[in-house]
């Protein structure tokens, strides 16, 4: 059967049976590259276009409907638009700093992809602190945010910056805690050992209520972390034009653009991984026939689909709530996600002594 | 004590965020909730909402009557001076003069359709009409005469 998994197996061996290791290693590091470019644009054009079309119909709307067949190229032109315009830096702006802002953030984003299972024995690295290293790579982007911000030497920018930094940094607790009860029932920090444990069923479903609160304090968590509404304080349209991209424009911008819808795909992997049991198909207990016909899907759809609901859930929370004040975003935080967080996870880790999860 | 009314402001908190994405959430799925007008392809399917003003007309019934007096109240009511009515005098059949308009002149160009013409005239004499494709080429153009020719007033309407 062709799969992911045989044909990375089948290069691997073409490979090796050609060049010398070092040889092979390198152009199979190459292969990934491009392979991640490509995962890169395609999923900028296609979030984005899902994005405005979900937005739409949540808003009585219609959406993109001109360019191509029910407006499938809007984004593809909008590209090519922003390809051709002007990076425009500002006179007063640090320069050097100006110009590197985008490519950390994206150089993030792209780390981030590291340890992700995109399917059956399908990961570019299977790291053994694979949920550490996400957590810990994560919190960079915030420092290509507040370099952005501040070189622009625009007050708007500083601000959103600013606003960026205090809200990144409290969310990556209550993130973090919500990761954590996962790692608490697992007993290990490496993802392939995270979905194997969920082969009898998703975590969501084995773990009780202190997970599914768990998981609403992850979804919450990552949402304020990719600075989207409703905690795009850091981008503000009404108060402070456009955040800390104010100065950006053409391709500068556009990398922005692409590195926060890469990070909610990426966030929303994480997320199903943990709690959705990343490609593992649903399997329900000792129903051996139904677990059967759910091993017929390829484990690819599977993390697809699971992460592609999320980032539904995540854009309907976008185009529902309104904007959060400062003061409101950061009580929201330190008064009621942290204290439930952890004492959520003080009951997770009963749970995972006594074993009261199936 | 304090721990209930933390635990009511989560539950609350959450219930209300729940009943909105609830009412998106049914947006999502029901198409037909789609009020967009794809405005140049369904031009001849184009509905509009009732309350819609575009333009002031004068409705003229079968037998080219209508039932403007020429009070000039419009004329009086109208804020920037859209509105001109010019009156003449009709020879009734007992011989008698009658005061009837020559022209009632509209000029869209100056018009903010407030309304208020048409809530002035005390014989519904002019109406708000939907319609709102006014681009010509001629500045000219856009003033007009609402009474067609040859109209005279209904019976009846004093």
């Amino acid at each position: 059967m062709l799969s992911l998994e045989s044909i990375t197996k089948t290069t691997q061996d073409w490979l090796l049976a050609k060049f010398s290791p070092t040889m092979a290693l390198t152009i199979e590091c190459i292969i990934v590259i491009l392979l991640c470019i490509t995962l890169f644009a395609v999923l900028g054009l296609v979030l984005v276009l899902l994005e405005r079309k979900v937005a739409a119909r949540i808003q009585i709307r219609l959406g993109p409907n001109r360019v191509g067949p029910g407006g499938i190229f809007q984004t593809a032109a909008d590209t090519l638009k922003l390809i051709m315009k002007e990076g425009l830096t500002p006179d007063t702006a640090d320069k050097f700093l100006f110009n590197l802002a985008p490519f950390v953030v994206m150089m993030v984003a792209m780390l981030l992809l590291a340890p992700i299972a995109f399917a059956k024995n399908f990961q570019i690295w299977d790291i053994n602190i694979g949920v550490l290293y996400i957590s810990s790579v994560s919190s960079l982007s915030v420092i290509g945010i507040l370099m952005a911000g501040w070189a622009s030497n625009n007050k708007y920018s500083l601000l959103g910056a600013m606003r960026s930094g205090a809200q990144i940094v409290s969310y990556e607790l209550s993130a973090g805690f919500a990761v954590l009860t996962i790692v608490v029932l697992t007993g290990s920090l490496q993802i392939s050992e995270i979905v194997a444990a969920q082969q009898n069923g998703w975590w969501l479903f084995k773990g009780h209520i202190p997970v599914v609160i768990a998981f609403v304090l992850y979804i919450i968590a990552v949402t304020a972390e990719t600075n989207r509404a409703p905690f795009d304080l850091a981008e503000a349209e009404s108060e402070l034009t456009a955040g800390f991209h104010t100065e950006y424009s053409g391709m500068k911008f556009a990398l922005f653009f692409l590195a926060e819808y890469i990070n909610i795909f990426i966030v929303c992997a994480i997320g199903a991984t943990l709690f959705l049991g990343g490609w593992m198909p649903l399997h329900i207990g000792s129903w051996e026939a139904f677990n059967h016909i759910m091993d017929y899907i390829p484990s690819s759809i599977w993390f697809m689909g699971k992460t592609f609901f999320l980032i539904f859930v995540i854009m309907w929370f976008r185009w529902t709530f309104p904007r959060l004040r400062v003061d409101q975003l950061l009580n929201l935080e330190w008064k009621y996600l942290l204290p439930i967080s952890l004492f959520n996870l003080l009951l997770v880790t009963v749970i995972a002594i006594l074993g009261w999860y199936f | 004590m304090f721990l209930k009314d933390y635990i009511v402001d989560v539950y609350n908190g959450v219930a209300s965020l729940l009943k909105g994405m609830r009412k998106t959430g049914y947006y999502f799925t029901h198409s037909k909730e789609i009020i967009t007008e794809q405005y140049p392809d369904n031009r001849a399917t184009l509905k509009l909402a009732d309350r819609f003003k575009g333009e002031v007309v004068m409705p003229h019934d079968e037998n080219n009557e209508h039932t403007c007096t020429g009070c000039t109240a419009c004329e009086l009511a109208c804020p920037n001076g859209t509105i001109k009515i010019i009156t003449k005098f009709d020879i009734t059949p007992e011989g008698k003069k009658k005061k009837a308009i020559d022209a009632f002149i509209y000029r869209l160009e100056m018009c903010t359709l407030c309304n208020l013409c048409v809530a002035a005239c005390p014989s519904d004499a002019i109406i708000m009409a939907p319609n709102f494709e006014h681009s010509v080429f001629d500045r000219s153009k856009l003033t007009k005469i609402l009474n067609k020719p040859g109209s005279k007033i209904k019976e009846g309407i004093e």
